[in-house]
C-alpha cells in the first residue's frame, strides 16, 4: 500500500511538473534577469504584453509593458532583453511583425551598424508600426478603384 | 387561515433546518481542522486514506482524462480547420484542460467515485454505532476517522487533476498529431507560447485545491450528519454527489470570474 500511495504521489507530481515545463511557457524565454529598453510606435496593432522580442527569429526577450504617451500620442513599448544579449547596436530597428496570417504579433529587431550597444533604459529610435490588415485592404481597394476609373475613361 | 399558518411553519422549519445543517457543517469543519495536530503523530491513518481516496481514483481519472483530451482534439480540429488554424490545436486542448476541464471534471468524478464512498463508509459507521463505540473508548471519532479522510481528499484532488490534464494533453496530441496530421512541433510550441505558468497552471491548481476542500468537506459532513438508518445512508450518499456537483460548478464560475475575468 505504501508503494501504491508513493507511486500515486509521484505520478501526481510528475504530471504537475510536466504541465509546468512542457505545457507552459516556463522553459521558453528566460525571465526576470535582463535589462529593459523602450521603443515608440505609432501603432502597435494587436501586440500584447508577454509577446516575444526576437532578432533573426531567435527570441531575445519579451514585451513587459505597453503604454500610451498622451503628449506625443505614441504607443511606448517596454521590452525586457535577456542579459546574455548585451551586444545589440543602439541604432537597432524595431518592427512589429505577425507570425503567420492569423498568428500572434511580436517585435522583430534588425541590427544597425552603430559602435555603441544598447543598455538598460535605452530607447530604440527607429521603429515601424504594425501592419493593420484593414488599412492595407483599404489601400488596395482604393488603388483598384482608381485603376478601374482610368481604364473606363480610356475606353471612351 | 390555519392551512396558511401550517404551510408557513413548514417553510420556517425547513429554513431553520437548512441553517442548522450549515452551522453543524462549519462546526464539524473546525473539529476536523483541529485534528490536524493529532494526525501529524499518526501518519499511517492518512496513508490508508490516501490509498482508498487517491490511488483507487487514479484509473477512472486517467481513462477519463485521455478520452476528454481525445474528444477535445477531435472537436477542436473540426472547428479550427474551418479557419485554417489547426496549428493552435495544442493551445486549445491545453488551455481548456488546465483552466477548466481538468479541475472541474476531476472534481465531479472525484465526488462520484471517492466522495460517495466516504459518505457511505462514515454513514455506515454511524448507523452501526462504531463512531459512538470509539467515543466510549475515549477516542475522538472526528480526529480518528474524519480528519485523515478530509486531508486525503484535499491532497489527492490537485494531483488527480494534474494527472487528468497531463494525460488529456497527450490524448489531444494522439488525435491531433497522430490521426489528423497536425504538425508535432507546432502542437507543442504553440502550446508553450500561449499557456502561462502563473495565469493558467497555478490558477488551475488553486481551483482543484478549492474543489478538493469542498468535495471532501461535503462528503464527510453528509456521512457524519446522516440519519443512522439504511435509508438515511442512501440519502446522504445521493446528497453528497448532488451537492458536490452543484458546489463545484457554482464555485468554478466564481473562481473563473475572479481569476480570468478582469
Amino acid at each position: 500500500m505504501e508503494i501504491l500511495v508513493g507511486a500515486f504521489m509521484a505520478a501526481g507530481f510528475v504530471a504537475l511538473f510536466f504541465l509546468a515545463m512542457r505545457v507552459s511557457n516556463l522553459g521558453a524565454v528566460a525571465v526576470g534577469d535582463g535589462y529593459t529598453i523602450t521603443a515608440r510606435f505609432q501603432n502597435v496593432g494587436g501586440l500584447k504584453v508577454r509577446a516575444p522580442v526576437s532578432m533573426g527569429g531567435v527570441p531575445l526577450g519579451k514585451v513587459i509593458g505597453i503604454h500610451f504617451d498622451p503628449q506625443t500620442f505614441d504607443a511606448v513599448v517596454t521590452m525586457e532583453i535577456d542579459r546574455k544579449f548585451n551586444q545589440i547596436p543602439d541604432d537597432t530597428y524595431a518592427k512589429i511583425f505577425t507570425a503567420g496570417l492569423l498568428g500572434e504579433q511580436y517585435v522583430g529587431l534588425e541590427p544597425g551598424g552603430s559602435e555603441r550597444n544598447l543598455e538598460a533604459g535605452s530607447e530604440l529610435k527607429l521603429t515601424q508600426s504594425a501592419l493593420v490588415l484593414e488599412e492595407i485592404i483599404g489601400q488596395f481597394l482604393f488603388s483598384k478603384a482608381q485603376e478601374g476609373g482610368k481604364s473606363r475613361e480610356g475606353e471612351k | 387561515m390555519k392551512a396558511v399558518l401550517d404551510w408557513l411553519a413548514i417553510l420556517g422549519r425547513a429554513g431553520f433546518d437548512a441553517l442548522a445543517r450549515l452551522g453543524r457543517g462549519h462546526v464539524l469543519l473546525f473539529g476536523i481542522l483541529a485534528g490536524l495536530g493529532p494526525l501529524a503523530r499518526r501518519p499511517r491513518l492518512l496513508l490508508v486514506q490516501l490509498h482508498s481516496v487517491g490511488v483507487l481514483s487514479v484509473l477512472i481519472i486517467a481513462v477519463s482524462g485521455i478520452f476528454v483530451g481525445m474528444v477535445l482534439g477531435l472537436q477542436g480540429h473540426y472547428i479550427l480547420s474551418r479557419f485554417g488554424a489547426e496549428a493552435t490545436l495544442g493551445v486549445m486542448v491545453a488551455a481548456s484542460l488546465v483552466r477548466e476541464l481538468g479541475p472541474v471534471v476531476t472534481a465531479l468524478l472525484f465526488a462520484g467515485r471517492a466522495g460517495s464512498a466516504l459518505t457511505a463508509e462514515i454513514g455506515l459507521m454511524k448507523a452501526t454505532e462504531q463512531l459512538s463505540g470509539l467515543e466510549m473508548m475515549a477516542v475522538n471519532p472526528v480526529y480518528r476517522v474524519l480528519t485523515p479522510r478530509f486531508v486525503a481528499g484535499f491532497l489527492s484532488m490537485p494531483l488527480l487533476a494534474a494527472i487528468f490534464s497531463a494525460l488529456g494533453v497527450y490524448g489531444g496530441w494522439f488525435v491531433g498529431v497522430g490521426l489528423l496530421g497536425v504538425d508535432d512541433g507546432t502542437y507543442w510550441s504553440q502550446m508553450q507560447a500561449k499557456i502561462d505558468l502563473e495565469e493558467d497552471i497555478y490558477n488551475g491548481v488553486i481551483k482543484s485545491l478549492v474543489f478538493g476542500f469542498v468535495c471532501a468537506w461535503i462528503a464527510i459532513f453528509q456521512g457524519y450528519d446522516c440519519l443512522p438508518t439504511s435509508e438515511g445512508v442512501s440519502r446522504a450518499t445521493t446528497k453528497t454527489v448532488v451537492h458536490s456537483a452543484l458546489a463545484v460548478l457554482g464555485l468554478d464560475f466564481v473562481l473563473t470570474a475572479l481569476m480570468f475575468g478582469k
